[in-house]
């Protein structure tokens, strides 16, 4: 039984039967249901169109509900009304569903949990795990949801920057509970790859794969972050680097430069490097003027100022650091560092311990209570 | 989204506006509070932003290791000044300014008269995991 297929037909079946007039949830239902019967007749006969097998169960299992229930009378004269289940072009239904659950009506955090129900086919106890919610909270946050978009339909396609954002919201999420969210938002953005022909997919997804590559290296066994100059390079997946530079590559090839692509092409030139001595901080201050370009966030202005001063020594950083707003996360963490460089241990130790308080991470601001604590209890300070 | 803990203090907070002794209450004001919360916990499990919510005792004990082979020391329950809390609840919301609104409406429980008691809620973050993205 192939979950990984069943999986990735789950987006596209589910499209087809809301295009043909079934209500979102019980569309969903009915997807539900026939992904249960594959489970059960498959192993003994996979059929030839594995996705239209579903659909056609689907359908019917959706058509039934809607029979069975008087109260849905119009829905059943509107379902009636539709064509036999045939072959549909997957591409477009897959891709509409993914405009769906990143509908710009839904907040960030509904948005995420359905296009992980809907699109990635995990189960409310799953989603609600991995964002250490009540399972009953997680339902009722898809089911808003669901409502919420119940009535959409779309003329044309929505924004791809939209959907990527959602997925990228995912991807940060990381890893908790028993689902790899990370790994999760890699095979999504995949797919959506496989949909739609636009840079910035191949953006967002180069740069997953190589921030993902690098996952194994961010943390030691005692789960304490390791600072990217110090990480042991030789545990990177160089497989996946590989995979990641080429597909940023081929997008860059195209000349429609976005903000995914450009991030990438900053983690690309860190990956790329065989020790952090040897890391074209140069070419990183170049990308980040693209992406000051791009979006003018305070948050890549903060990592330009690092970023320059690593290739122009802590003084000039310190200069594009005061461009930033003082009350943005992480620049009293990056002041601190840049004081350090720049010789002054005492102002850098007291920047490393404030920094320490503002962090939003325990694993950050332990981090950065011992670098204050390395400044505070060496000889002769 | 990010999840927030919001703390009823019995003691050691500021007096509430509407500062009269939960004794001093009569019993339908008590359980009108008491629903109060209730049902804002049920709302919240509505709108996806319910993550728990426990209340606790109000006798506490200061415990301490007092060294090999030795039973733990204890303080007794907490001197009359010392703060005190007196339950939690766990929310999980969009924006740091939702989280603002809803402790502002959980403080509008009622209390004695049917009056909102104004109490003062302390807001707190949680520290999140670290997110897979810090370069």
């Amino acid at each position: 039984m192939d979950e990984a297929l069943l999986r990735s037909l789950t987006p596209g079946v589910l499209g087809i039967l809301v295009r043909r007039g079934a209500d979102f949830a019980a569309a969903e239902d009915a997807v539900q249901d026939a992904l249960l019967e594959a489970v059960r007749v498959w192993p003994s006969g996979q059929p030839r169109d594995p996705k239209g097998w579903l659909v056609t169960v689907a359908w019917r299992r959706f058509l039934d509900a809607a029979r069975s229930d008087t109260a849905r009378r119009r829905r059943e004269d509107l379902a009636d009304e539709e064509p036999e289940p045939g072959p549909v072009s997957g591409t477009d239904d897959t891709l509409w569903l993914y405009f769906l659950c990143a509908h710009p009506s839904l907040t960030p955090s509904s948005a995420v949990a359905l296009t992980l129900r809907a699109v990635g086919g995990l189960s409310t106890r799953q989603i609600a795990r991995a964002y250490l919610v009540p399972e009953a909270t997680m339902a009722q946050r898809i089911s808003r949801a669901k409502r919420t978009v119940g009535g959409a339909r779309f003329e044309k396609p929505g924004d791809v920057g939209t959907v990527l954002r959602v997925l990228y919201l995912v991807f940060n999420e990381g890893y908790s509970g028993d689902v790899d969210l990370a790994a999760e938002a890699i095979r999504l953005t995949r797919q959506l790859g496989a949909a739609v022909d636009h840079p910035e997919v191949a953006g967002l997804l180069a740069l997953m794969l190589l921030h993902h590559a690098r996952r194994p290296a961010r943390t030691a066994p005692d789960g304490s972050l390791v600072p990217l100059a110090e990480q042991d390079r030789g545990r990177w997946d160089t497989g996946a680097i590989a995979e990641g530079v080429a597909i940023l590559q081929a997008a860059l090839a195209r000349d429609r430069l976005g903000e995914f692509q450009a991030q990438a092409a900053v983690a690309a030139l860190h990956a790329d490097a065989p020790t952090a001595q040897e890391t074209d901080w140069v070419q990183i201050v170049e990308w980040y003027d693209e992406l000051a370009r791009l979006t003018d966030s305070p948050v890549v202005r903060l990592n330009r100022a690092v970023a320059v001063g690593e290739a122009d020594g802590p003084r000039a950083g310190l200069a594009a650091l005061a461009t930033v707003d003082p009350g943005l996360p992480r620049r009293t963490a990056a002041e601190a560092y840049l004081r350090e460089r720049d010789g002054d241990p005492r102002t850098a130790a007291r920047l490393y311990a404030e920094a320490a308080r503002e962090a939003s991470s325990l694993a950050e601001r332990d981090h950065l209570t011992r670098q204050a604590a390395r400044l505070n209890t060496r000889p002769g300070a | 989204m990010a999840k927030y803990l919001l703390l009823k203090h019995y003691r050691g907070a500021p007096a509430a506006a509407d500062d009269v002794p939960m004794d001093r209450w009569t019993p339908e004001e008590i359980s009108a509070h008491v629903q109060y919360m209730r049902d804002f916990a049920d709302r919240l499990q509505e709108t996806g932003e319910f993550v728990d919510g426990q209340a606790l005792a109000p006798e506490g004990t200061w415990v301490r290791y007092d060294g090999e082979g030795r039973p733990p020391v204890t303080d007794g329950p907490f001197a009359e000044t010392k703060d005190l809390i007196a339950g939690w609840m766990v929310i999980d919301t969009d924006t740091y300014e939702r989280a603002v609104e809803l402790a502002g409406e959980l403080s509008a429980a009622p209390g004695a008269g049917g009056r909102p008691i104004h109490e003062w809620l302390e807001l707190r973050p949680f520290l999140a995991e670290p997110p897979t993205v810090t370069e």
